[in-house]
């Protein structure tokens, strides 16, 4: 415990010894404003809630998310300094965890900056705050399934670049595989176990609910097995490669 | 004390480090010697428990590095090659990491950091972020974090590669300052360090141990171990090379290329020579310019058993 804590704070500090965190959590609050004002026509929609806010977000993690989990083991591979924490008696899950919890936790900074939109609300019109609550957690929490699988594909490679672009991938195929239009392309010739199989672990499906409000265990338990999965793919690749 | 028994490391079909065993005392100044790509550095992930062997073991003080490896870790201090850390932090932020992770908390972290930064003189840099230190500050940050929590056992992959002669000079100072019961194991492509901080050395080629004697021990298996270089004032080296090889304890005389001296080998096990050679020298009242018996080149040594034929 001691150990991943200590990972933790270390992880956690390095985002603020660049401008790393301050560009990410402007870009943040920026991208979501413009979304949920322009593009979500927030104003003219007439509702008090938060709607157009929490839908763009699967769009905005797309890329913001491996933005930030790129570098979390590529760069180590590529700078040697990852020879240095494994050789620290540690064990290989402090060091996984202690990255992937304070990423998520900059990540959740970033989302609790965008407070004045919640504000604006309130202002505006009477919204059900414990809806807008569950968004919150729902937003957070799907952006550590988007976070779990960067971690994995930084764990892959010493290349940033090439992290940041299979993640965008990866999280993209899971986000659309909930679409209308690829669950109509496999209809009819997959069965349709697998097709359910497809459409129940896409993100966005587990979102809808959730951005609407609704905070359903089984929302929650996808995520979180998300999380789990993508966090024990990274100790794989680490395992295979960390040494290479 | 570190057991290495049978280790193996392969890429692929390339095999790194083959079949190697050697055990280390408290006490030892290691040495890997070797040129590059022998498979030191490969060698020594393997002992800190980085990379993880393809087959055979390692134990440290009675821990194995698969099976005990935190524990293992616990007593080692590892310097990997080219001193990689997180550069993006102070000094001091660096090492208090370093400390806390090792278990190092409150007054004795503080204690520890002091006496690290004392040994390898970081005082003057410990508020700056270690990506604004020049390579030889970089390099003692490296070893500060190795010896934090006073290891048994230190690690460190050329530890002073890449550094200038002062600032080698302060390493291997450094490194004969350490406790005398302490295990250091240090790889290097360079001789003289051999000569300056080891008390035994392996040499290294193609993953094979291919030596693994004593600094003086290696001296001894050079070609020109013991040999007499002389120059006389004033006389044809031809003419003194036809008396010399009469000598009963020479085994033969060669010119050296560049300053026409006399490179003169005893026969193998004579110890008679340099008696013989003063004997000669004052009975023809030859005026000598230079006479030194040679200890040995060890770069000799060295080129005669990575270069492909056994010593
Ligand atoms: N991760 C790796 N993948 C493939 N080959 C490697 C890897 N690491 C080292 N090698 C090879 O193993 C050999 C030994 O390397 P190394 O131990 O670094 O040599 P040294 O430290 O003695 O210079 C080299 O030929 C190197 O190319
Ligand atoms: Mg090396």
């Amino acid at each position: 415990m001691k150990s991943l804590s200590t990972i933790i704070k270390r992880e956690f500090l390095s985002y603020f010894a660049t401008p790393l965190a301050f560009v990410f959590i402007l870009v943040f609050l920026v991208l979501s404003s413009a979304f949920t004002f322009y593009l979500g026509q927030f104003y003219e929609r007439g509702q008090a809630d938060l709607l157009p806010f929490f839908n763009f977000h699967p769009w905005l993690y797309l890329f913001l998310i491996p933005s930030v989990s790129m570098r979390l083991w590529s760069e180590e591979r590529k700078t040697g300094s990852i020879e240095l924490l494994l050789t620290l008696p540690i064990t290989l899950w402090d060091a996984i965890l202690g990255k992937f919890l304070a990423a998520w936790a900059l990540i959740g900074l970033a989302l609790a900056g965008t407070f004045p939109i919640w504000l604006t609300v309130n202002y505006l019109g009477q919204p059900d705050n414990g809806a807008i609550a569950a968004g919150y957690m729902g937003s957070w929490l799907m952006a550590g399934a988007f976070l779990a699988v960067g971690c994995c594909m930084s764990a892959l490679t010493k290349n940033q670049i090439i992290a940041f672009i299979l993640t965008g991938i990866t999280c993209l195929t899971l986000v659309l595989a909930g679409f209308p239009m690829v669950l109509n392309f496999f209809e009819g010739w997959v069965p349709s176990l697998i097709l359910d199989l497809i459409a129940g672990l896409s993100i966005i499906a587990h979102f809808i609910a959730i951005s609407k409000g609704v905070l359903a265990l089984t929302d929650v338990v996808y995520f979180v097995a998300m999380i789990l999965l993508w966090l024990y793919l990274t100790h794989l690749a680490l395992v295979a490669k960390a040494a290479d | 004390m570190i057991q290495v028994s049978h280790l193996v490391k392969r890429f692929g079909s390339f095999t790194a480090v083959n079949d190697m065993s050697f055990e280390v005392e408290a006490g030892t100044v290691l040495g890997f010697l070797g040129p590059n790509g022998a498979g030191k550095s490969t060698t020594m992930k393997m002992i800190t428990g980085f990379s993880r062997p393809t087959s055979g073991q390692v134990s440290v003080h009675g821990h194995d590095i698969v099976d005990d490896r935190q524990a293992a870790q616990a007593r080692l201090g590892y310097l990997p090659e080219g001193a990689p850390c997180y550069e993006d932090m102070t000094v001091q932020g660096f090492l208090a990491f370093i400390a806390d992770i090792r278990g190092c908390r409150g007054g004795q972290r503080d204690r520890s950091i002091d006496r690290v930064t004392e040994t390898v003189s970081l005082r003057e840099v410990l508020g700056q972020r270690i990506e604004t230190l020049s390579k030889g500050y970089k390099r003692r940050v490296g070893l500060a974090q190795a010896l934090l929590h006073d290891p048994d056992v230190l690690i460190l992959d050329e530890p002073t590669d890449g550094l200038d002669p002062n600032q080698k000079h302060q390493v291997r100072e450094m490194i004969l300052n350490l406790s005398e019961q302490k295990i250091v194991i240090i790889s290097t492509h360079i001789l003289e360090e051999v000569s300056a901080v080891c008390s035994r050395a392996l040499i290294i080629n193609q993953g094979r141990i291919v030596l693994d004697d004593t600094p003086d021990g290696l001296r001894k298996r050079a070609k020109d171990h013991q040999a007499i270089r002389l120059r006389v004032m004033d006389v044809d080296p031809s003419q003194i090379l036809e008396v010399c090889e009469t000598l009963p304890s020479v085994d033969r005389v060669e010119i050296s290329g560049k300053d026409g001296d006399l490179l003169i080998f005893p026969k193998p096990g004579s110890v008679e020579l340099l008696a013989e050679l003063q004997q000669l020298l004052s009975a023809k009242a030859w005026q000598v310019a230079r006479l030194q018996q040679l200890e040995g080149q060890l770069d000799e040594v060295f080129r005669r058993v990575t270069m492909g034929d056994a010593p």
